[in-house]
C-alpha cells in the first residue's frame, strides 16, 4: 500500500471521528443559549423584585416572591383550584372513556379501525384558537347547540359562558375533546403489544371478556396507562391557551370570578400584563415542582407493575 | 348478509361511528358558520346547511385584520421551521444512530431529558433575550431555537438505526466519500420516511403555535393566524362571520395536511410518546 493511500485512509478515520461531534453540536449550541441561560435567569430572577419594563433595577428580595404566592396571593390561590379542578375533568377522567374505547377499536368486533382511529386523533392536532372559538359558539347562551339540545329536554337558557361552572364545563368539553383521541390512540399502541397466547390462555380457562380486561389488559398496560397519566398532568398543569382564548385574554383574567384563571395563565399575566418577572418567575418554579411531585405520586401508584 | 351473530360487531361499530361523528362535527361546523352572514351566524335554531354570506365574510375579514399577511407569516414560519427542523435533525440523528464516538449515550440521553422541560420555565427570560436581540416581531425566534429540537433528534435516531444499512455506509468510504457528502448522497435520501413524519409533525406544530406570537409577534402585520384569530375573537365589534371565516381558512390547510399525513402525523405524534 502506498503511503498516500495510508495517509488518506488516515485523515478518512480522523473525519469519522469528529463528524458525528459537527452534527450533534447544532443541539447544544442552542441548548446552551436558549435553553440553559434562560432556565438559570428564571431561577436567579425568582428571588428579585424585578420589572419587565422601566428603568428600575432589580431588587433581591430571597424567597419572598415564593412566600408572597404562597401564603397572601388571592389570584394565585384561586388559579391552583381552578388548575386542579380543570386537571381532574379535563385531562385525568378522560383515560377511564379512552382505555375502553381503544380497547373496543382494538377487539374483532369493529370493522373500519383504521378510519375511526384517525377520526378520533383529528382534533388533537388543530389550532387550540380555532377550536375555543368553535366551542365558544356551540355553548352560546341564546343561540348555541348545546343549549338548542338541552332545550329539547325542558333545561333552557344555562349562561355557560358568564358563570362560574359553566367556563369550566366549557374548558372541560373542549379538553375531553382534543385529547380523548391522542390517549385512545396511546392505549391503543399498547394493546397491540400485549402476546395474544394471554388471552388464549386464559379463554381456555373460561374467563369472561370483562374479567380478561380486568386480569390480563390492565395490568400488562401499567407501563403505559403511567406514561399517558403523566402526559396528561404535564399538560393539564400547564393549561393556558384555552382559558385565555376562551376568557377574552389577559384583561379578563379568566372570566365570570376567574374561573378560568389556571396557574400557567396567571404565570402569563404577572409576566406580560403585571410587568413582575420575578415573581412570573417564581409561579413557573412552583409549578415544575408541582409536576414533578405528581408525577411522583403517579409512579408510586403504578410502581408495583413498573418493574 | 345480516346475521344475529354479528348484531354486537353492527352495535359496535354504529356506536363507535357515532362518537366519530361527535368528533368531526365541529370541523363541519365551522365551514357552515363561514358561510353565514355575520347578523345570521348566530341563529336560533343554529345552522345545519351552508348560507350565502361567504363573499361578504371575505371583504370584511381582510378589512379586519391583515390576514394575507397572517397567513403567509404562518406559512413562512411553518415552512421555514420544518425545512431547519429536519436538517439539523437528521443531522443528528445520524450521528447518534450510525458512529461511535466518546460520551455517545449520556450526549443522547440528555438530548432526551431535556424533553421534559416544561416551556413555561423559561419563557419570561427567553421574551427578555428576543428583545434583547431585537427579534420581536420577526419570525427568528419561533425558527432558530428550535431548529435542532430533541425530540426530531429522537425521532429521526430511531429511524435511521433500521433505515440505513451500515454497508452502505462502509462501501461509500471505501469508495471514497466523506463524512459529509455521504449526507447528500446517502442519509438525506434514505431518511425520506422518517423525514416525511417528522416534517409534518413540525409543520403541524409550528402552524398551531399560540403562545410563542402571542408574547414573540405582538404587532398584528408581523403576527400569525392563530393570534390573528384571537385578535378578531376580542374585538367588541365581533364580526362573527368574518371570525368563522379565518378560522375556517386556518383550519383547511391543516385537514388537507392531515387527511394526505394521517399515518405519519399520529405514527410520529405517539412514536415520541411509546418508545420513549
Amino acid at each position: 500500500m502506498s503511503t498516500t493511500v495510508l495517509a488518506q485512509r488516515k485523515k478518512r478515520m480522523k473525519a469519522q471521528q469528529w463528524a458525528p461531534y459537527v452534527f450533534i453540536s447544532p443541539f447544544f449550541i442552542l441548548f446552551l443559549v436558549f435553553g440553559v441561560y434562560p432556565i438559570g435567569y428564571s431561577i436567579v430572577s425568582s428571588f428579585f423584585d424585578w420589572k419587565l419594563i422601566g428603568t428600575k433595577p432589580p431588587v433581591f428580595i430571597g424567597f419572598n416572591n415564593y412566600v408572597n404566592i404562597l401564603t397572601i396571593d388571592p389570584f394565585f390561590n384561586s388559579a391552583v383550584i381552578n388548575t386542579v379542578i380543570l386537571l381532574i375533568t379535563g385531562s385525568l377522567l378522560q383515560h377511564i372513556i379512552a382505555l375502553p374505547l381503544a380497547i373496543l377499536l382494538n377487539s374483532k368486533l369493529v370493522k373500519a379501525k383504521e378510519l375511526f382511529k384517525t377520526a378520533y386523533f383529528l382534533p388533537y392536532i388543530t389550532s387550540t384558537v380555532s377550536v375555543v372559538i368553535i366551542f365558544g359558539n356551540l355553548f352560546d347562551t341564546n343561540f348555541g347547540l348545546v343549549n338548542w339540545i338541552l332545550g329539547w329536554f325542558g333545561i333552557e337558557h344555562i349562561r355557560w359562558g358568564s358563570e362560574d361552572y359553566g367556563v369550566k364545563v366549557i374548558l372541560s368539553t373542549i379538553l375531553n375533546w382534543k385529547f380523548i383521541g391522542w390517549n385512545t390512540v396511546i392505549y391503543l399502541a399498547g394493546l397491540q403489544a400485549i402476546p395474544q397466547e394471554m388471552y388464549e390462555a386464559a379463554e381456555m380457562d373460561g374467563a369472561r371478556t370483562f374479567t380478561k380486561h380486568l386480569k390480563i389488559t390492565i395490568p400488562q398496560l401499567y407501563p403505559i396507562i403511567f406514561l399517558a397519566v403523566s402526559l396528561s398532568i404535564i399538560g393539564g398543569m400547564q393549561i393556558f391557551e384555552e382559558p385565555f382564548v376562551l376568557t377574552g385574554g389577559y384583561d379578563n383574567m379568566g372570566g365570570p370570578s376567574n374561573s378560568g384563571l389556571t396557574a400557567a395563565y396567571y404565570l402569563m399575566f404577572t409576566a406580560f400584563k403585571a410587568y413582575k418577572i420575578g415573581k412570573g418567575s417564581a409561579i413557573a418554579w412552583l409549578i415544575f415542582v408541582t409536576i414533578l411531585g405528581l408525577n411522583a405520586i403517579n409512579r408510586a401508584a403504578t410502581r408495583k407493575y413498573n418493574d | 348478509m345480516f346475521s344475529m351473530k354479528k348484531l354486537p360487531s353492527y352495535l359496535t361499530t354504529f356506536l363507535l361511528g357515532l362518537l366519530a361523528l361527535v368528533f368531526a362535527f365541529p370541523f363541519y361546523y365551522v365551514f357552515v358558520l363561514a358561510t353565514w352572514p355575520s347578523r345570521e351566524v348566530l341563529a336560533f335554531p343554529p345552522h345545519f346547511w351552508f348560507g350565502n354570506g361567504l363573499m361578504e365574510n371575505w371583504t370584511s375579514l381582510f378589512g379586519r385584520v391583515p390576514f394575507a399577511t397572517n397567513f403567509l407569516n404562518s406559512l413562512g414560519i411553518a415552512t421555514l421551521s420544518t425545512v431547519s427542523v429536519l436538517f439539523f435533525c437528521t443531522l443528528a440523528g445520524f450521528a447518534f444512530s450510525k458512529y461511535n464516538f466518546k460520551f455517545k449515550k449520556i450526549l443522547f440521553s440528555f438530548v432526551i431529558a431535556t424533553m421534559a422541560i416544561p416551556g413555561f420555565l423559561n419563557i419570561i427570560p427567553f421574551y427578555k433575550m428576543m428583545v434583547m436581540f431585537g427579534w420581536i416581531n420577526t419570525w427568528l425566534p419561533l425558527i432558530v431555537p428550535g431548529m435542532a429540537g430533541a425530540f426530531g433528534i429522537f425521532l429521526m435516531t430511531q429511524f435511521l438505526e433500521n433505515a440505513l444499512p451500515h454497508e452502505l455506509l462502509e462501501a461509500a468510504r471505501i469508495d471514497g466519500v466523506g463524512e459529509f457528502a455521504m449526507l447528500w448522497r446517502i442519509v438525506f435520501p434514505l431518511a425520506r420516511a422518517g423525514m416525511a413524519v417528522l416534517g409534518v409533525v413540525t409543520f403541524v406544530g409550528s402552524w398551531n403555535n399560540f403562545t410563542g406570537p402571542l408574547i414573540l409577534l405582538p404587532d398584528v402585520d408581523a403576527t400569525t393566524l392563530p393570534v390573528a384569530l384571537s385578535v378578531l375573537n376580542s374585538r367588541v365589534d365581533n364580526n362573527m362571520g368574518a371570525l368563522f371565516l379565518g378560522n375556517a381558512m386556518t383550519l383547511l390547510p391543516l385537514l388537507i395536511v392531515f387527511m394526505l399525513f394521517s399515518r405519519q402525523i399520529i405514527s410520529g405524534l405517539t412514536a415520541g410518546a411509546v418508545k420513549g
